[in-house]
């Protein structure tokens, strides 16, 4: 089968799923799209099933904390691999601090279940309808989710290490 | 889909066991734990409990200028490290846009492909050992040693290499690498036959090998397995082939792929690709033979430390070496998503930089995290002593499962 590029992938996509796949980039030559929570699992398991494209392999799901971000503060990350056509996507969706829920990818995968747990672990995402969410790598009784940016690793009252100090 | 149902028992009369298998128990070969349900010598359903060596290296990377993210790397797969290291570097790389020599390309195919040697060999040797066979473990110990020495003439150090810098190596190869490099390529074929004489159609190894754990391909891209044992169910999934880096795509080698996923088969793969190995070092050599031998890293002065000599002598070297340790060089804003061939499977880096001294968020994919999820369930109706192997032959490494 030929190399699907990242155009007639984005066109695919926005004419699957219109505006709701929307601010389309693409560092360093991998198609980054971005979705709500409410389409993640359409978005994924249309790329899954997908007679052309078949996205078949789930390669990671991990979050980032942007505290600056009103609204938008816990970002979900899918990297996505179709290993028929050898192209990757990455998908994105926003949620907003105190509402951290999303749909879990395990129905699609089952993959998925331990990135899943590693996240909520970490970040404290809520994957609704996840079969085991528990914590994975941190003790059971642990109250924070310590990838999040309030939690800094240092003393935060130490300045030797500011980037002021550093020209910037 | 296989679906691994559960074990049921069916005579009344009996009872379950819970046995704890890890987290140091000698036969896991490093923390693992997992809570089995025994019925007899049966397991019924299984706990993987992990994180007992958790780090918290993805946080710390948080706070450390790029390069001194290097020493973490090697703590992932210890058994491999100069992989983690180039996979890191060639991240990276990627993400400030440098382009390496081709010289420096090759030089980091043979320390990698020795890598994955070394890995193998432990791998393979360990799963000798579990069924019972210590002298293959033993016999091929000898050659890990020899690459080790090789890596001590590169880097200096043995298990946790630092090996490279961003935008090449920290010094050139000298001429005992090379002779201790093809010492090896000339000892190791036989070492390697021999090891497979003793295996391969071993009565008592292909017993307890041979269909214990098959696993489908399908099952097996559910999980999102990666590496040999992906490619022993059949699927010919390989970064190097797939997605080449580091000019991979210069070199002729065949990706082994099994039928059946079961110990036996990922047994094989493993063999087969050190022959694949070999291969690519040879050839590896030869090129590096075509190039400039001067040459070992890219002409980068902003992100490349210059040679003490320099510093004190050179105004500009002076300020690149001050604004280099500081982490005061300006980097691009972005995010890059890079992924190598690991000894056990598609290790990744997803890098997200906003310009800063240190990465805004780093996230590993480990190989050994996203495949050893499958163990559990897989474990299930499974004999303990097949159970014991079966984790030897998923070759979960415990620094790289737990970050």
């Amino acid at each position: 089968m030929g190399k699907i590029t990242n155009e007639e992938l984005l066109q695919k996509l926005t004419a699957q799923f219109g505006d709701k796949v929307a601010n389309a980039t693409e560092p360093y030559g991998l198609l980054t799209v971005e979705t709500t929570r409410e389409q993640i699992i359409d978005v994924l398991g249309w790329l899954k099933e997908d007679k052309e494209l078949q996205f078949i392999y789930l390669t990671d799901i991990t979050a980032i904390h942007y505290p600056e971000q009103q609204g938008k503060e816990v970002g979900v990350i899918y990297h996505v691999h179709s290993l028929v056509n050898n192209i990757r996507i990455r998908v994105k969706l926003f949620l907003a601090d105190g509402d951290v829920n999303t749909p879990s990818a395990t129905v699609l995968w089952h993959g998925a279940n331990w990135m899943e747990r590693e996240t909520y672990d970490f970040f404290g995402v809520n994957f609704t309808g996840h079969p085991d969410l528990r914590r994975i790598l941190n003790v059971d009784d642990m109250t924070v989710y310590p990838m999040r940016k309030e939690y800094p690793l240092e003393d935060p009252n130490r300045v030797d290490k500011k980037d002021y100090f550093f020209g910037r | 889909m296989q679906d691994f149902p559960a074990y049921t028992d069916t005579n009344l009369q009996s009872e379950l066991s819970t046995l704890n298998l890890g987290p140091t128990h000698p036969a896991t070969h490093g923390v693992f734990q997992n809570v089995l349900q025994l019925d007899g010598e049966r397991i019924v359903s299984g706990v993987s409990t992990i994180g007992y060596i958790h780090r918290a290296f993805e946080k710390i990377a948080e706070h450390r200028p790029f390069y001194q993210i290097t020493p973490l790397t090697d703590r992932l797969n210890y058994c491999s490290a100069p992989i983690n290291n180039m996979g890191w570097h060639m991240t990276v790389e990627k993400l400030l846009g440098i382009q390496t020599p081709k010289r420096v390309d090759y030089l980091r195919i043979i320390i990698m492909e020795l890598s994955r040697i070394a890995d193998h060999i432990i791998c393979n040797g360990v799963l000798g050992v579990d069924t019972g066979a210590f002298t293959g473990f033993l016999y091929m110990m000898e050659h890990r040693e020899a690459i080790y020495e090789i890596y001590e003439e590169v880097c200096g150090s043995r298990l946790t290499t630092n090996v490279g810098r961003i935008g090449g190596f920290e010094r050139n190869f000298n001429d005992i690498a090379f002779a201790k490099t093809r010492k090896f390529l000339q000892d190791f074929p036989k070492a390697l036959n021999e090891f497979q004489n003793l295996f391969n159609r071993n009565r008592i190894f292909v017993d307890r090998t041979k269909n214990v754990a098959p696993v489908t391909a399908e099952t097996a891209l559910s999980y999102s397995w990666s590496g040999p044992i992906l490619r022993a169910t059949g699927v010919d999934y390989d970064v190097r082939a797939m997605n080449p880096y580091c000019s991979y795509e210069d070199f002729d080698f065949e990706v082994p792929v099994g039928t059946t996923g079961d110990v036996y088969d990922r047994f094989l793969v493993r063999n087969e690709e050190m022959w694949q190995s070999l291969r690519i070092i040879e050839q590896a050599l030869a090129k590096v033979e075509k190039e400039d031998p001067n040459i070992f890293h890219a002409d980068v002065p902003e992100f490349y430390l210059p040679p003490k000599e320099e510093v004190y002598n050179n105004m500009e070297a002076l300020i690149y070496h001050f604004k280099i340790v500081m982490g005061e060089i300006e980097t691009p804003v972005g995010e890059v998503y890079h992924s190598v061939e690991g000894t056990n499977g598609e290790l990744g880096f997803y890098l997200v930089n906003d310009g800063g001294r240190s990465p805004y968020r780093l996230h590993f994919r480990r190989p050994s995290f996203i495949n050893y999820q499958m163990y559990a369930p897989m474990s299930r109706g499974m004999m303990l002593s097949d159970a014991i192997i079966n984790m030897s032959s998923l070759n979960i490494i415990a620094g790289e499962l737990d970050a």
